[in-house]
């Protein structure tokens, strides 16, 4: 059997181990709460993908936590910790609404869309561009600057989504910005999931996943980032441009997490409102964990939390009387037995490299 | 001598920041002049910093505890929540709001427990675990809240009874003398902050601590505990943490899921910003009180000021501190760093 498939399926039985351990532990949450967990469960399934709606808003969450799910499990590879990634879907969505008003609203220009998706590129890599260049030129930890970022952004954008823009940006007496015109607006699957949010912003997700998958392991740059990753000192030692790649994981990184906001602004809403993200950003970097920092795995596994996600808003609005913020509970516990479980396995990996070392030279 | 420095650099981004504000109510006219100058120098602006800055002391003094042994926590935010919830749901059993405050203490232990299992014994990512920690704490308050009261929110709950009344048509000084002295937690932060700066500097347990967040090797080579050590530090966050999280709920005598609402994440700024010295985190959340306080007021006095930057400058100041433009803070040397023994 190839290497590269053993691997991948040890990978796979501990993301699957942590979620059953997860969905075992809720159980028991729910039998201390006097409930059936597999009546439980079985609303979180049917309530999510057991009709078209559910499916719709289970592809419609999944959309955006894989763009950051992308966008960090990128970070990772690189060695980097990018957990700005809230700060950088919030100004990404902010820079698409904003450009999208600048253009004429009579004299719709067919490729908006398009300079839209660019602006929420930009917005999040513009976000990521402080730790990336404090990182490249002093060293400075990209976590606690990320961290900070995420509040400084939200401010920022903050600042500039209130009355004092009102007639100009915002609607007035709303928290969102005026309607981009409908150039802008990216194809809604509306008909096909009745009525869920469901949009075409969904493949432009797939083939950044696909394009990152390229990028790190068909390309020169992702041999950088993956060397610097590994081993930061080999790679230096190589030859690799350290800190142009630590710069421009970043960068690219917070673009790809601020493309994420095209999901809510140019493909379900059309404007730019306050708050949207509701901790996608957060709940992405523990996609990338599930998904062990590979972006084509990051697809099934957004998929799964999307999936807990929209189920929880079924439980909780269920005649069970057990509150949906079980879900959260039981996300939880998966990353921290992904992070205990994925620990183990590559202690298990080291120790059997070494036996079957020893196994070859006798 | 760094703490004296932190000290000079806060005090003069006080200053700083106070002739900046006096300057724009200037030019905004002699209304917003006089607001402007009553919002700072005034006593009601020390009570309102007191009061606005114990939760992040708390948090901080907690952050301190557990960075100082080498283990990153930004599951602050976690643990105040919890201690918010612990306090108002036992508040709301017991009837008694000193039970209530004293249970904030094991729950903020019990859920810092589950970072420190992860982050030592399991030698888990320290960001993760602590992000995972505060998805944790966030969903299973809001969780309980829903089995206690069946909403997110709690009832109003018993409040906390000073130690003398306050005559409600007390000046500004005695209202903040009372607030100061009368308030058992801001007494109790108080006497924390000392307590705290004892222990890391003057025992043997804190200077382990900080060993231990130095150079774990070393250490372990002095026969002494590594994983005990750091276990120590970061319930002690947890203990810390979770009393900021009880003022939270005392304060309007309430629970409500999400109350902490970051302030967890600014604590662990002022941990950075106070270089990781309890006696300069403490003096890091008086500024980030501060500038609360005085944001507040001057809304208060309707003079118009850019309330969303202004609430950035926590973060801004914690990056100038990081990047070291004055006086670089320099974290302890194992910081994120799980111990391995050499050789195993």
């Amino acid at each position: 059997m190839k290497r590269w498939l053993q691997d991948a399926g040890l990978q796979l039985a501990v993301s699957a181990a942590s979620v059953a351990v997860a969905l075992a532990a809720g159980a028991v949450f729910i039998l201390a709460l006097g409930k059936n967990p597999f009546t439980v469960y079985g609303i979180l399934i049917s309530g999510s993908v057991g009709d078209n709606y559910g499916l719709g808003q289970v592809i419609y969450k999944a959309t955006t936590l894989a763009f950051v799910g992308v966008a960090v499990a990128l970070s990772f590879r690189a060695g980097l910790f990018n957990i700005g990634a809230e700060g950088q879907l919030y100004l990404g969505g902010f820079m698409a609404a904003w450009v999208g008003l600048q253009f004429d609203p009579e004299k719709p220009y067919a490729g908006m869309w398009w300079v839209c998706c660019l602006a929420a590129f930009g917005g999040g890599a513009a976000a990521a561009a402080v730790p990336a260049i404090l990182k490249a030129t002093r060293g400075t930890h990209e976590v606690i600057v990320t961290i900070m970022m995420n509040f400084i952004v939200i401010g920022a954008v903050h600042y500039f989504a209130s009355s004092r823009y009102d007639d100009v940006i915002m609607e007035p007496a709303t928290t969102h910005t005026w309607e981009l015109p409908e150039a802008a607006w990216l194809k809604s699957y509306k008909e096909t999931f009745k009525g869920s949010t469901a949009n075409s912003s969904f493949w432009v997700a797939i083939a950044i996943a696909i394009a990152a998958t390229y990028l790190l392991w068909r390309t020169r740059t992702g041999y950088e980032m993956r060397a610097s990753g590994l081993n930061p000192k080999a790679a230096e030692a190589g030859g690799v441009r350290m800190r142009w790649t630590m710069c421009l994981t970043l960068l690219v990184s917070g673009g790809i997490a601020g493309l994420g906001a095209i999901n809510f602004v140019l493909g379900n809403k059309g404007y730019f409102e306050k708050e949207f993200s509701a901790g996608a950003g957060f709940l992405g970097i523990a996609v990338a964990l599930l998904a062990r920092s590979h972006p084509i795995a990051v697809i099934p596994a957004a998929f799964l939390f999307a999936t807990l996600s929209e189920g929880a808003v079924a439980i909780g609005q269920s005649k069970e009387q057990v509150p949906g913020e079980i879900i959260d509970i039981l996300q939880a516990i998966v990353i921290l037995f992904l992070l205990v479980g994925a620990r183990l396995l590559d202690r298990a990996i080291a120790a059997w490299q070494k036996s079957r070392q020893k196994a070859v030279r006798a | 001598m760094t703490l004296r420095r932190t000290l000079a650099i806060t005090a003069g981004i006080v200053l700083a920041l106070t002739g900046l504000l006096l300057v724009i109510g200037w030019v905004r006219g002699p209304e917003a002049r006089a607001a402007a100058f009553g919002a700072i120098v005034s006593f009601s602006m020390l009570t309102a910093t007191t009061r606005l800055s114990v939760p992040y002391v708390l948090a901080a003094l907690g952050g301190t505890s557990s960075e100082r042994a080498g283990v990153v926590n930004i599951a602050l935010e976690g643990v105040l929540v919890t201690g918010a919830f612990a306090s108002a749901a036992v508040t709301h059993w017991t009837g008694s709001p000193w039970v209530g405050m004293a249970a904030a203490v094991p729950a903020g232990v019990l859920i810092a427990y589950v970072h420190a299992l992860a982050t030592v014994t399991f030698k888990a990512d320290q960001i993760i675990s602590g992000l995972a920690v505060n998805l944790l704490a966030l969903g299973a308050t809001k969780f309980g809240a829903k089995l206690v009261w069946g909403k997110p929110h709690s009832d109003n709950i018993a409040k906390l009874p000073t130690i003398w009344e306050r005559d409600p048509d007390a000046g500004g000084l005695a209202t903040f003398v009372h607030t100061l002295l009368a308030e058992p937690m801001v007494l109790l932060t108080i006497l924390l902050v000392a307590a705290a700066w004892l222990l890391h500097t003057r025992t043997v347990l804190g200077l382990r601590l900080r060993a231990v967040g130095e150079n774990a090797h070393a250490v372990d080579t002095l026969g002494l505990p590594v994983g005990g050590l750091r276990y120590t530090g970061v319930l002690m966050s947890g203990g810390f943490a979770a009393l900021g999280g009880a003022w939270l709920a005392f304060d309007v005598t309430q629970f409500s899921s999400g109350m902490s609402a970051g302030k967890g994440y600014i604590a662990m700024a002022a941990v950075v910003f106070g270089k990781w010295h309890p006696l300069g985190a403490t003096a890091a959340c008086l500024l980030f009180g501060a500038s609360e306080a005085f944001q507040l007021r001057l809304q208060a006095a309707s003079v118009q000021v850019p309330s969303e930057l202004v609430g950035t400058l926590p973060y801004l100041l914690t990056i100038v501190a990081l990047v070291g433009l004055v006086g670089r803070a320099r974290p302890p040397a194992s910081l994120g760093v799980a111990y391995e023994k050499a050789g195993a």
